[in-house]
């Protein structure tokens, strides 16, 4: 054993010399790579929820290595979870390497073998992706083959198994794209102002069916067609998914197909910018295992369509998730700036930002004969003509941003939020909460390099935990620290045992692309979301420490 | 053993650190009027590059880049650079990044990169990520995170790269 391991050894310092020795002379390719790692303390801390955690360290890591020489391409990641930090799946539970890839092009022809990630249109009906924060990992393990016949023309065909923290899904996925972007295809039509390409795909998924009571389809087929159109300032974009019967845990194993509809408008010119969209899904849940559920195994990915925001209160307390099984809403968008060294727009200019959306159930007339199973497995049919009348999520939100002078930025932002508590958390009996939301936010430049940035932030509901306070600091020193503090105040709750401080210090540090970032303190429970896909965090009290690096 | 392995290993990360000016890889994005783009057509005729990685729900993003336009004019005069502010916005957003981008006033190539194929590329781990690449496309100084005045540091570079000087890490 011990001779072997010498051996090896041997071998990989002769690799290593003759590696290292080869780089600096010949083209022998780049290596390139990232790091994160984030490591926590967990004190008990019953008041606020969070659990005894029997390892009081957990650790999340990752490390990702890109290797490419000309054409070629190579890449593994890294993933150690010892343990997987509170709040992301435990399934992560392992240390390996369950992504790696090696890509080639030639000419018009692009290969990847292993891993890959992949998105078709808007991602309807395909989208394999990464949020490491979240723990979502979908990519794609097969074969995917891009081609480039002629100019304009762009197909990609797809087959492979999707990830499942260490492990793989049951289904496998079978997918093909095409895109014809039609002012690329002619000289002549790239010289004009309007843009158009269309697009359609094709997906797959083949699962074995060992149902013991029904019969379910082994072979899910989706499709999709798109269409994109761009006019001087004017923009349109559209997408059309049809999904054949397809029971799963979801939907409740009703044979009902699925559909779903994305569109979205938009006009722009220096100075303003408007955008309208509008969604329809129904029964759009789509997996490579019929069975799998959480963020697992998903195959398309269903936007949310609000805003994404950023203040604490805003974005961690009731975000929208969508509704897979059936959802309508619109959304509204404008952004304007007031002219600089104007009356009302001052010297440097004000920036506005308002926004609307609005997500309603849909019209569902469920199939209630139970002497008739037949159709009572159809599940329900759907008025597409009328909105349902169920309310799950409104959320009106303006923001305002103006620069007073060289040193002093203020933003001022007002939200206000109708959270169907019931139908997007799941959580029975919970009803619906309505919270109105003000926050300030001044940035004071001491030196070119020296700020100190404030936040104050208020909620006022009178449902689920009641009212919120927020206050943040934060000091930067440009371009290597940052020191932060935040308290969060929960003073509105109706459990007066409850209205609890959530105190956070922070401190970092950064030089290039290496980041250290250490903070103490109380989090609060809340649902985290990258992208419109969320998880949910709980309360914790203890020391984090991240460092993130690139090279 | 263990030690030669560990000096030939550190001898190694060093001797890669020194030649770690990559290029830019070729990857397909979408330009803000959703065109096809490949990354590895990315140049400026010899002059330097800032390449920014952002998303219109990334507050400290915006700051980076609102205060970068203000001085942008005067940088592109001095120097001829070019920034170009790749948006990782996904389907969710990506539709309201041109009307962000317009509203904003931004002089700015965009670029969007729903599904991150370009930050993985990349070696991103998050958002503000900022690139400056000189005039032979040779990536030579990144930065992650933003603070009020990181773009005075950044400005120092460009400069220094218009005028063909080395960089030191």
């Amino acid at each position: 054993m011990k001779q072997t391991l010498t051996t090896l050894t041997c071998l990989f310092y002769f690799f290593l010399a003759t590696f290292c020795q080869n780089h600096n002379e010949a083209n022998i390719g780049e290596i390139h790579g990232n790091f994160e790692t984030t490591n926590q303390y967990y004190n008990p801390d019953t008041a606020i929820g969070a659990p005894n955690v029997p390892e009081k360290l957990l650790s999340s890591s990752f490390a990702n290595i890109l290797y490419s020489r000309g054409n070629f391409n190579a890449g593994v990641r890294l993933e150690s979870y010892l343990n997987v930090l509170q709040g992301i799946d435990p399934s992560y539970n392992d240390v390996g390497i369950p992504y790696r890839f090696v890509t080639y092009t030639m000419d018009n022809l692009n290969v990847t073998a292993g891993n890959f990630y992949e998105q078709f249109g808007s991602g309807m009906i395909l989208r394999s992706y990464e949020a490491r924060q979240l723990g979502i990992d979908n990519a794609i393990e097969g074969t995917r083959v891009k081609l480039n016949p002629i100019k304009g023309i762009y197909l990609t065909g797809l087959i492979g198994k999707q990830r499942l923290f260490f492990d793989r899904g049951p289904g496998i996925i079978r997918g093909l794209d095409g895109t014809i972007s039609i002012n690329e295809l002619h000289p002549r039509l790239d010289s004009i102002t309007t843009k158009i390409s269309v697009g359609g795909s094709f997906v797959s998924r083949y699962q074995k069916d060992d149902d013991p009571t029904y019969n379910l389809p082994e072979n899910v087929g989706a499709y999709s067609a798109r269409l994109n159109l761009n006019h001087a300032g004017f923009s349109f974009t559209g997408e059309y998914a049809y999904k054949i019967n397809d029971p799963n845990s979801s939907n409740n194993f009703i044979y009902k197909p699925g559909q779903g509809a994305l569109f979205s408008m938009g006009y722009s010119q220096k100075g303003i910018g408007v955008s309208v969209s509008g969604k329809m899904i129904d029964n759009m849940d789509f997996r490579s295992d019929r069975t799998a559920t959480l963020n697992n195994l998903t195959i398309g990915y269903l936007p949310a369509l609000s805003k994404q925001h950023t203040y604490n209160l805003a974005a961690t307390l009731y975000p929208y998730g969508t509704q897979p099984n059936g959802e309508m809403g619109i959304q509204a968008d404008l952004v304007y700036t007031i002219k600089k060294k104007s009356k009302i727009g001052g010297k440097y200019g004000t920036l506005i930002s308002v926004n609307y959306s609005r997500i309603q159930s849909l019209d569902k007339t469920y199939y209630s004969d139970a002497s008739d199973p037949d159709s009572t497995r159809m599940g329900y049919t759907t008025n597409y003509f009328k909105v349902g009348d169920e309310v799950y999520f409104e959320d009106f939100n303006i923001d305002i941003t103006r620069k007073l002078n060289k040193k002093l930025k203020v933003k001022a932002a007002y939200f206000n939020f109708i959270y169907n508590m019931e139908v997007i958390q799941g959580l029975g009996g919970k009803g619906t909460v309505y919270a109105n939301i003000v926050v300030l936010d001044v940035l004071y430049k001491l030196q070119p390099k020296h700020a100190i940035r404030v936040e104050a932030q208020h909620m006022r509901t009178e449902q689920d935990q009641g009212s919120w306070m927020t206050g943040l600091a934060e000091y930067t020193f440009s371009p290597h620290w940052f020191i932060a503090v935040m308290d969060q105040y929960n003073y509105g709750n109706k459990d007066e045992g409850k209205r609890l401080h959530y105190p956070i210090g922070s401190f970092g540090y950064t030089k290039g692309a290496n980041r250290f970032m250490i903070s103490y303190g109380r989090q609060r429970a809340g649902i985290f979301c990258v992208g419109g896909v969320c998880r949910n965090v709980p309360a914790s009290n203890g020391v984090t420490l991240t460092i993130t690096s690139s090279f | 053993m263990k030690h030669l392995i560990i000096i030939s290993i550190s001898f190694c990360l060093l001797s890669l650190n020194s030649i770690s000016q990559g290029s830019i890889p070729a990857v397909d994005v979408k330009t803000m009027d959703n065109q096809s783009f490949n990354t590895g057509e990315i140049s400026n005729d010899g002059k330097p590059i800032i390449i920014s990685f952002w998303a219109t729900w990334c507050s400290p993003c915006k700051r980076e880049l609102n205060n970068i336009a203000d001085l942008y004019d005067d940088w592109v005069d001095e120097t001829g650079v070019k920034l170009i502010a790749v948006s990782i916005d996904d389907s969710r957003n990506a539709s309201k990044v041109a009307p962000y981008v317009n509203g904003q006033a931004w002089d700015y190539d965009v670029l969007v990169d729903s599904n991150f194929d370009f930050k993985r590329a990349m070696n991103v781990n998050n958002v503000p990520h900022t690139f400056l690449i000189d005039g032979n496309g040779k990536i030579i100084w990144q930065h992650n995170s933003y603070s009020e005045g990181d773009e005075y540091e950044l400005y120092e570079l460009v400069k220094k790269v218009a005028n063909g000087e080395e960089i030191r890490h």
